[in-house]
């Protein structure tokens, strides 16, 4: 087997990774952190994955399409919570109308931890995204691809 | 009720929140018919505000319920309520008539991207006319501009050259987006503050260096996105390789929002305390903006690429405005405001009926357009109309927009400026001429490669086009909508900045 210690090292630390960016993500309320940052990380995982199996490899596991939804949802995720604050009677993106009752912000925990989820899950997928571009670009661009 | 106390932010977040599903529907006609009727909510959003704004007065929204200065305020008076009904209404006609210009010149593949872009390019433009925060408008220019570079670059299918104009475009941009934050810094470092009205009030009585080079940055950086000459290089190759009906939307509001800016970050932050604002009225948007109206104006007589001249013309057109801005009183700005709104509707038209002729001939050159009357008439009576009223031919909007600004050039004392506001009409006069005249006199090509399908183009891009064309003669002799919301906007700003009417 080829580069065996590479790839056992990359399966090693993939999951870490994944970890470490969700251990960031969700400690963006508290310290430093969030969902750009997480997403990033996240999207290392995969970029590290890619340089050692190939991207062959990594777009099956990820395929493009996924990435395309993924980016939709996490946009989603963001407006819609904006919008659900409207609905609930707040103005938009006004985490307080979450849960108004509470007396120690809680709907302000809420509010930011769907947000920065949604902008994770967009930054994450669109790192991606540039990455499958940009390594998976053929040396010259097909004419019909214009 | 929730809409009426949610109306400021609709505008914004109707795009926003719909647009990516544009991506995830099928390609062709569905993502057009989703982004055609967000197009349309927004516009009623928009509307809805602009009633609201003219019966009520100022809305004041906060975001996140932050209270401003700290949080971030949207922030609408009339001003913003006509820039925000203007681009919504371009929008609104520009994406039914995109569907069969866009089949031609864009792959099918790309097209939920496209309408994806246009879509997020319109929630920019939009953000950057309805807040009240300094910063917020840099980032809402930026989500504009991004979108409007792979939008530009798209054009490449059919010209390879819209990808270097497209990289022009962006590091010109994105150097203008930098003068712009950093001026922004700037006043930031001296005020302690974001917020227009707060910035406004914590700037009276200062006049250091670091307010100083914070506005000098602010108005090179905002210049640079609205192409005031001789900032305007990126723009003739952006307009001209762009795909047909993105120029269309572009030439109508993308220049106009940041003129917009440029209004909000002088009258509504600086004001007339301000020593510097005087000076750089008097020696610098006065002579860039005359420079601009002839020099702009006489090269677009000598372009071989229609396209090309009425992105000239664009520039030209956009000297009016800094020279309205610069006589420093209301007239000067009703004007500004005025010609605004009407050249938006004029250039709209005219990018149009380019484009219908793109659709059936397959360019943009000149010679593409001779003896189109008799291949096209509807397209070459839409051109002739809206080109009339580029030129201010009475009837027409363009007649209203040199008016107000005839008369301001004589309320401010600078007759010249009246004269010289005539002659470059004049000029005006001569490129526009030259097309009539190829297209009304000439007989079309009958062999070569400009021959052409004797069919106009299809009822889906007229209709649109003719709605164009019907608001510059039906705003043309009814300005109360136009002349006179921007009059009580003009008051409104002066009264704000301290300036005697």
């Amino acid at each position: 087997m080829e580069r065996l210690i590479l790839k056992v090292t990359t399966k090693i630390l993939f999951a870490p990774i994944i970890l470490f960016a969700l251990y960031v993500q969700f400690h963006g309320d508290y310290g430093p952190g969030g969902g750009f940052q997480a997403g990033v990380i996240f999207a290392v995982a995969f970029i590290l994955h890619a340089f050692c199996f190939g991207l062959d490899e990594t777009k099956k596991a990820l395929p493009q399409k996924a990435l395309i939804v993924a980016m939709v949802i996490g946009l989603m995720f963001y407006a819609g919570t904006g919008v659900a604050t409207m609905l609930l009677g707040g103005n938009l993106l006004g985490y307080d109308a979450i849960d108004p009752a509470s007396t120690h912000h809680a709907g302000q925990h809420y509010g930011i931890l769907l947000v920065e989820w949604g902008v994770g899950v967009t930054v994450a997928s669109t790192m991606l995204t540039i990455f499958y571009h940009f390594t998976g670009r053929e040396p010259d661009i097909d004419q019909e691809d214009w | 009720m929730i809409i009426a106390s949610q109306i400021a932010v609709l505008p914004i977040i109707t795009p926003l929140i719909l647009a990516p599903i544009t991506l995830l529907l099928p390609k062709g006609r569905a993502s057009w018919a989703w982004a055609t009727l967000v197009s349309w909510l927004t516009f009623a959003a928009c509307s809805f505000v602009l009633k609201e704004v003219a019966q009520t007065g100022v809305i004041s929204y906060h975001l996140g319920d932050w209270a401003p200065p700290l949080g971030i305020e949207y922030r609408i008076d009339l001003a913003n309520a006509l820039v925000l009904f203007l681009v919504s209404g371009i929008a609104a006609v520009v994406f039914p008539f995109a569907y069969r210009s866009v089949q031609l010149e864009i792959d099918e593949r790309q097209t939920p991207y496209f309408y994806g872009a246009l879509l997020i390019c319109l929630t920019g433009l939009l953000g950057v006319t309805v807040t009240g925060d300094a910063f917020n408008v840099f980032v809402f220019l930026e989500i504009s501009s991004l979108s409007t570079y792979a939008l530009i670059a798209m054009g490449a299918r059919r010209d390879r050259r819209a990808l270097t104009a497209a990289f022009n475009y962006l590091v010109m941009g994105t150097i203008g987006a930098t003068f712009f934050v950093i001026g922004i810094g700037l006043l930031y470092q001296a005020t302690g503050t974001l917020n227009m009205a707060d910035l406004h009030d914590r700037l009276v009585g200062q006049d250091n260096r670091m307010v100083q080079a914070g506005f000098a940055f602010i108005v090179v950086g905002i210049g640079l996105k609205l192409a005031m000459f001789p900032l305007h290089l990126w723009l003739p190759n952006a307009y001209t390789y762009a795909p047909s009906a993105v120029t269309a939307f572009l030439a109508a509001t993308a220049t106009k929002v940041a003129v917009y800016v440029l209004i909000r970050f002088f009258y509504s932050i600086f004001g007339f305390d301000f020593a510097f604002m005087n000076a750089a009225f008097t020696y610098v948007l006065l002579p860039l903006g005359i420079a601009g109206m002839f020099v702009a104006s006489l090269v677009a007589i000598f372009q071989e690429d229609v396209k090309r001249m009425l992105a000239y013309s664009s520039v030209a057109q956009i000297g009016y405005m800094l020279l309205g801005l610069s006589f420093a009183s209301a007239a000067g700005l009703t004007a500004t405001l005025v010609h605004m709104f009407n050249h938006a509707l004029m250039k709209g038209a005219l990018f149009m009926a380019v484009a219908c002729v793109v659709f059936r001939c397959g360019s943009h050159s000149v010679q593409a357009f001779a003896g189109l009357s008799k291949r096209m008439p509807y397209t070459t009576w839409a051109f002739i109309l809206s080109g009339l009223s580029l030129i201010g031919v009475p009837l027409t909007v363009g007649f209203i927009s040199k008016w107000y600004l005839l008369q301001a050039a004589f309320d401010a004392g600078h007759w010249y400026a009246g004269f010289l506001i005539v002659a470059s009409s004049l000029i005006a006069l001569i490129y526009i001429g030259r097309i009539a005249e190829l297209m009304l006199l000439r007989e079309p090509a009958s062999e070569g490669k400009y021959v052409i399908a004797a069919k106009d183009a299809p009822l889906s891009m007229l209709i649109p086009m003719w709605a164009l064309v019907a608001a510059n003669i039906y705003f043309g002799v009814r300005t109360e909508l136009t002349a006179g919301l921007a009059e009580q906007a003009a008051a409104t700003l002066m009264a704000f900045a301290g300036g005697g009417a």
